[in-house]
C-alpha cells in the first residue's frame, strides 16, 4: 500500500478521506433517486481528474466499499441488482473531447462526454462516430461502451468493438492502464478496449477512450415497405443481404398491433443512391410506404421508459441468427398471445429488441420460455428493463463453458469485487 | 523430456503425427521471420480437437510449453519454438466445417488456407475480407492468432472484424467456446482479446468467420506523383472528402524499382505511386473515381490509369502484393519493417527516414498501407559487409522509434512475436503492460502457450483466487451500509 492511502484507512473513514481527494464540494450523500436496480448507495464522489478517480478507487477497494460508475444514468438498471452499491463514482466532470484529429478521423474523448456532444464537435468537421446509440444527449461515451450499446448503423460499420481503438482504464487497486491508441490499426499487445466494452464496468472504470471517425454521409434515403407477415419480411432482409446494395441500415419492424414493416437505409452520393433506390424498390414490390427517416428511432422507443396505465413493461436484447428473425418473432407472438403486448426491432445482423407490456407474471413466464427457445437455437436474451416484481429474474442468461474463465478474468481485474459487484454474467 | 513421453504422445497423433527427427525439425525452427531459430523438442501434427486436448493436457501435467503454428509465414517470430518446448502444428485440421450463405457464416478449422475460404464462396459472389499478401499460403488460425490484416483493412477491417467464435484449447487443455454464430453472446469479449493473442492464450481449434457479398464494381486506379508529399497530400484530401475507398496503397520510387525488376508490373517511374481502389455501387464508385481523379491532379499526378477489367486490376495489385520478395531483386538482404503512424504524420516520419537512411548510408524502400497509415519500410543491406546486419538493425529499430514518437504503433499487423517484445516498453509504460499480463493469467496461469512472447518480462501469476473477503462491516456487524 501506498502512502496514499493511509493504513488507518476504514469504511468509515472513507467519507472523510475521499472529501481530501475530490475535495468536499464533489462528495454527496445520495438519495433515493439514485438507487441502482434497488439498491441504495450512500455517497455520489464526483472526480475531476483521472488521478483522483484512480486514487478514490483504490481507497474504496482498501476499505472494501462497492463502486457504481455512472455516466448519464440512462442504462443503469440495466444488468442485475448489485450485491452491494456503496458509492457512485459519477463521470460527470470527466467530459472533454481531447482531441479530434479530423484528419486521422480519430478523437480521444473523456469517459464522461456524452455521446451528443461528443456528435456535435465531430460534426463540425463532416465526421461522426458511426453508432446510433441510446439516449445520446444524456448517454455518455463509458456507459455506451460497457454497455456496448449499439443500434441500425452497426450492419455497416460494425458495433463498438470495431469503432473503439484505444481506452485508458483505472483498475480497483488504483492502477492506471492504457492499450490502444489514436491509430487505427495496431496489434501491438493484448486488445483490452474490447474486453472492457461490453463489460458493464465490472473490470475497470473507462476514463477516456479513442474511437476511429467515419465521415458523415452526403445524401442519405430511407425506403420503407410493408410486408403481408414476418415471413415476408425475413425473406426480403435476406435477399437484401444478398443483393449487392451497400445499405447502411436494415431492419424489421413489428408488433402485436403492427403489421412487419421492412426499413433500408442508404448513404453516400445522390447518383449513387437513385439507382440503389430503384433496386431496392423492384425487389420490394407494390408496398413501399414513404415512412421517413423517423423510423430509425423505433429502437429507442421500444427502450424508452413510460408506463402504458397500469401495465408493466419490460425491454429484452436478443441475438439469433438473421434467418432466424421470422422465427424468433413467431415464438415472441405465440408467447404473448392475449395477456402480453409486444413489438419488436429487428436488425439483418441478427439482433433485436424486444418489448412487452403486461401483468408482471405474464411477462416472467414470456422471458423465460422466449430465452430459452432463443438459447436452444444457438442465441441469447439479455433482459435490460424488467418490472421491479422480478428483480430476480437474472439479466444475462447463459455464458456456456467461458464462465469459469470470465470468473477469472474478473479475479485477476478486482479480486475484491469492488466495481459493479454481482451484476454481469454468472453473479460476476 | 523423456522417452514415456513421446510415446504418450506417439499415442495420441500416431505414429505420423510425431516428429522427433533432427533433420525433419529444422523444418519447424523458425516462421517468416528466419533470424531467429530454435529447434523444438518435437513436432506435432493433431488432426483433431481432441487430439490438440489431449496433447495440451500432456504438456500441461509435464510443464511442457508449447507453441502452435499454422502455415508459419509469420513475420514476428510468433511461431518461433520455444527451448525444450513442442510444436503443435495445426495444418492437418483444414477442414472447412461449414458454409452458411443465409447467414453468411463459415466454419472453418484452423489450418485452413486463407484463400481458400474466398474460393468456396466465390462460386455465390461472397468473399473472405481479410486479404494479407500470404493469403494463398497463411492460415486461419494463424490469421486469428496475429489478427492479421491486408490492403482492404481500411474498409473491411481486420481479422477481429471477421471472426463471430472460436473453440478454444486453453493451457490446461480444458474446452471453451467463445462468441459464437450469433452476436453478442452474454459477457466478456474474450473472443475480442484472443484474436491478436499470438497464440499465447491457447489454440484456436475452431473458427466461425464472416463472409462479405462482392461488391458490385471495383475500379483501382493507378496515380505517379513527384514525390511521397504529394501522394501523401492526395490521401489527405481523399479522406477529408468523405471518401472510404477499400484499399489505398503507397510505394516510393525504390519500392517501384524493385516491383518492376520482379513482376513488371509496368509501373511509372515516379516519386511516388499511389493506388486508390474503390468499390460499390457503379454508379456511386463512378461518382467517386472521378473526385478521386481531380484530387490526384490537383497535388501533381502527372499519370493516372484506372484499371478497366480484372486482369488490368490483378496486374496493377501484382506489384504491389509482390513487393516484399521483390527486394531481392534490389539488395541480397531485407528486413521487414511494420509500423503505424498517424496518416498526417506521414511527411514529417518520411523525412526522418530519409535522414535516418543517409545517416546509416543503408537505402530504404517505403511500402505504404497509406489509408490506415501502416508504413512497411524495407531496410536494404548486404549481410556480407562487415557491420551491416547491425546497421540495419538499429536503424530498423529507430524507425519505430520514430513511429512511437508519432503517436503510432510498433507493429500494424505483422505482430511483436519474438521480435518486438524488447520494443513493448517504448510503446507502453509499465502498468499498462501489467494490465495486459492479467488477461494472460487468467487464461493461462503456468504461461504454457507460447511463452515467452509479446511481453518483455512475464508477469508471476503464482497467486491463486483467495478466499471470499467479507465486507468489512459486515464483520464489524454493522446492519446498514455505511
Amino acid at each position: 500500500m501506498d502512502a496514499s492511502v493511509s493504513s488507518k484507512a476504514t469504511a468509515n473513514t472513507f467519507e472523510a478521506d475521499v472529501r481530501e481527494i475530490v475535495t468536499a464540494k464533489y462528495v454527496r450523500t445520495a438519495g433515493e433517486s439514485d438507487a441502482v436496480a434497488g439498491a441504495q448507495p450512500s455517497l455520489i464522489v464526483e472526480p475531476g481528474s483521472e488521478q483522483e478517480l484512480a486514487k478514490m478507487l483504490k481507497l474504496a477497494n482498501t476499505v472494501g466499499l462497492a463502486v457504481i460508475p455512472r455516466g448519464g444514468g440512462t442504462k443503469l438498471e440495466w444488468g442485475n441488482r448489485p450485491e452491494r452499491a456503496d458509492v457512485i463514482l459519477s463521470m460527470a466532470r470527466l467530459n472533454r473531447v481531447i482531441e479530434h484529429a479530423w484528419a486521422d478521423l480519430t478523437v480521444s474523448v473523456e469517459a464522461g462526454c456524452t455521446i451528443g456532444k461528443l456528435q456535435e464537435t465531430l460534426a463540425k468537421h463532416g465526421q461522426r462516430l458511426a453508432l446510433d446509440a441510446l439516449w445520446p444527449e444524456r448517454a455518455t461515451v463509458g456507459g455506451v461502451l460497457s454497455t456496448n450499446d449499439s443500434g441500425a448503423l452497426r450492419l455497416r460499420f460494425g458495433s463498438l468493438r470495431d469503432l473503439v481503438i484505444g481506452v485508458t482504464l483505472a483498475l480497483a487497486d488504483g492502477t492506471v492502464a492504457s492499450s490502444g491508441g489514436r491509430v487505427v490499426k495496431n496489434v501491438a499487445g493484448y486488445e483490452l478496449p474490447k474486453l472492457v466494452t461490453g463489460a458493464l464496468g465490472t473490470l475497470g472504470i473507462i476514463t477516456r477512450a479513442f474511437f476511429r471517425l467515419h465521415p458523415l454521409p452526403k445524401e442519405t434515403r430511407t425506403i420503407s415497405c410493408a410486408t403481408a407477415d414476418v415471413r415476408e419480411a425475413q425473406r426480403l432482409m435476406l435477399a437484401i443481404q444478398n443483393s449487392k446494395l451497400a445499405h447502411s441500415a436494415l431492419q424489421i419492424c413489428c408488433g402485436a398491433e403492427m403489421q412487419p414493416r421492412v426499413d433500408v437505409l442508404f448513404e453516400g452520393t445522390e447518383a449513387g443512391l437513385t439507382a440503389q433506390v430503384e433496386q431496392v424498390k423492384s425487389m420490394m414490390g407494390s408496398t413501399i410506404t414513404d415512412a421517413g427517416k423517423d423510423v430509425w428511432s423505433a429502437r429507442q422507443e421500444i427502450c424508452s421508459a413510460g408506463k402504458k396505465g397500469n401495465a408493466e413493461f419490460a425491454v429484452a436484447k436478443f441475438a439469433t441468427l438473421p434467418a432466424q428473425m421470422a422465427e424468433t418473432t413467431e415464438t415472441i407472438a405465440r408467447l404473448s398471445v392475449a395477456t402480453l403486448r409486444w413489438s419488436i426491432v429487428a436488425q439483418a445482423t441478427g439482433v433485436g429488441w424486444a418489448r412487452f407490456e403486461g401483468e408482471t407474471a405474464a411477462i416472467e413466464s414470456g422471458l423465460r420460455e422466449l430465452r430459452a427457445e432463443i438459447e436452444r437455437g444457438g442465441g441469447s436474451l439479455v433482459i435490460a428493463h424488467r418490472p421491479a416484481g422480478i428483480s430476480a429474474l437474472d439479466a444475462w442468461g447463459n455464458a456456456a463453458d467461458a464462465l469459469p474463465l470470465m470468473r477469472a478474468v474478473k479475479w485477476q481485474f478486482d479480486p475484491r469485487g469492488t466495481l459493479n459487484p454481482g451484476r454481469f454474467v454468472g453473479g460476476i | 523430456m523423456e522417452s514415456r513421453i513421446f510415446d504418450e504422445l506417439r499415442e495420441i497423433v500416431g505414429p505420423r503425427g510425431l516428429i522427433t527427427s533432427r533433420e525433419e525439425l529444422h523444418t519447424y525452427e523458425c516462421d517468416g521471420l528466419t533470424n531467429f531459430r530454435v529447434l523444438p523438442r518435437a513436432v506435432l501434427l493433431p488432426d483433431s480437437t481432441e487430439q490438440v486436448q489431449k496433447i495440451v493436457r500432456v504438456c500441461h501435467r509435464d510443464r511442457i510449453p508449447f507453441v502452435a503454428r499454422g502455415s508459419g509465414t509469420g513475420l514476428s517470430g510468433g511461431a518461433l519454438p520455444v527451448e525444450n518446448g513442442v510444436v503443435i502444428s495445426l495444418t492437418r485440421m483444414n477442414k472447412i466445417l461449414e458454409v452458411d450463405f443465409a447467414n453468411a457464416r463459415v466454419v472453418v478449422e484452423p489450418g485452413v488456407i486463407n484463400l481458400d475460404v474466398t474460393g468456396r464462396v466465390a462460386p455465390q459472389e461472397y468473399f473472405y475480407a481479410p486479404d494479407p499478401s500470404s493469403q494463398s499460403v497463411c492460415s486461419i488460425g494463424g490469421n486469428v492468432a496475429e489478427n492479421s490484416g491486408g490492403a482492404h483493412c481500411l474498409k473491411y477491417g481486420f481479422t477481429t472484424t471477421h471472426v463471430l467464435g472460436l473453440e478454444v484449447v486453453l493451457a490446461d487443455g480444458s474446452l471453451v467456446h467463445l462468441g459464437g454464430k450469433t452476436l453478442d453472446a452474454p459477457g466478456y469479449d474474450l473472443m475480442g482479446v484472443f484474436v491478436g493473442s499470438e497464440g499465447t492464450l491457447g489454440i484456436a481449434t475452431k473458427i466461425i468467420l464472416r463472409i462479405v457479398k462482392r461488391p458490385e464494381c471495383v475500379r483501382t486506379l493507378l496515380a505517379a506523383f513527384p514525390s511521397t508529399n504529394e501522394a501523401g497530400a492526395a490521401v489527405s484530401d481523399i479522406i477529408a472528402a468523405g471518401m472510404l475507398p477499400a484499399a489505398i496503397e503507397m510505394m516510393d520510387n525504390l519500392a517501384i524499382q524493385a516491383a518492376e525488376a520482379a513482376v513488371h508490373a509496368n509501373y511509372p517511374n515516379c516519386g511516388a505511386l499511389l493506388l486508390v481502389e474503390l468499390d460499390g455501387p457503379a454508379a456511386e464508385v463512378a461518382a467517386l473515381m472521378a473526385h478521386v481523379q481531380e484530387i490526384c491532379r490537383k497535388n501533381n499526378a502527372w499519370e493516372i490509369r484506372v484499371a478497366q477489367s480484372d486482369a488490368e486490376r490483378a496486374l496493377v495489385w501484382k506489384g504491389r502484393k509482390a513487393a516484399f520478395a521483390a527486394m531481392g531483386r534490389i539488395s541480397p538482404n531485407y528486413i521487414v519493417q511494420d509500423g503505424v503512424i498517424p496518416r498526417t504524420a506521414l511527411p514529417n516520419v518520411m523525412r526522418e527516414i530519409g535522414r535516418l537512411s543517409a545517416e546509416a548510408g543503408l537505402r530504404v524502400a517505403n511500402v505504404f498501407h497509406a489509408g490506415d497509415g501502416n508504413l512497411h519500410p524495407l531496410v536494404l543491406y548486404d549481410r556480407r559487409i562487415p557491420g551491416h546486419e547491425e546497421a540495419a538493425e538499429a536503424l530498423s529499430s529507430r524507425i519505430l522509434e520514430l513511429c512511437i514518437a508519432a503517436g503510432g504503433s510498433i507493429t500494424g499487423e505483422h505482430g511483436v512475436g519474438e521480435d518486438k517484445k524488447k520494443m513493448m516498453p517504448k510503446m507502453y509504460s509499465e502498468p499498462d503492460l501489467e494490465t495486459m499480463q492479467r488477461v494472460r493469467c487468467a487464461f493461462d496461469p503456468l504461461q504454457l502457450s507460447n511463452p515467452s512472447k509479446v511481453f518483455p518480462r512475464p508477469r508471476l501469476c503464482g497467486e491463486k483466487p483467495g478466499e471470499y473477503v467479507a465486507h468489512p462491516l459486515e464483520t464489524a456487524g454493522i446492519a446498514e451500509r455505511f
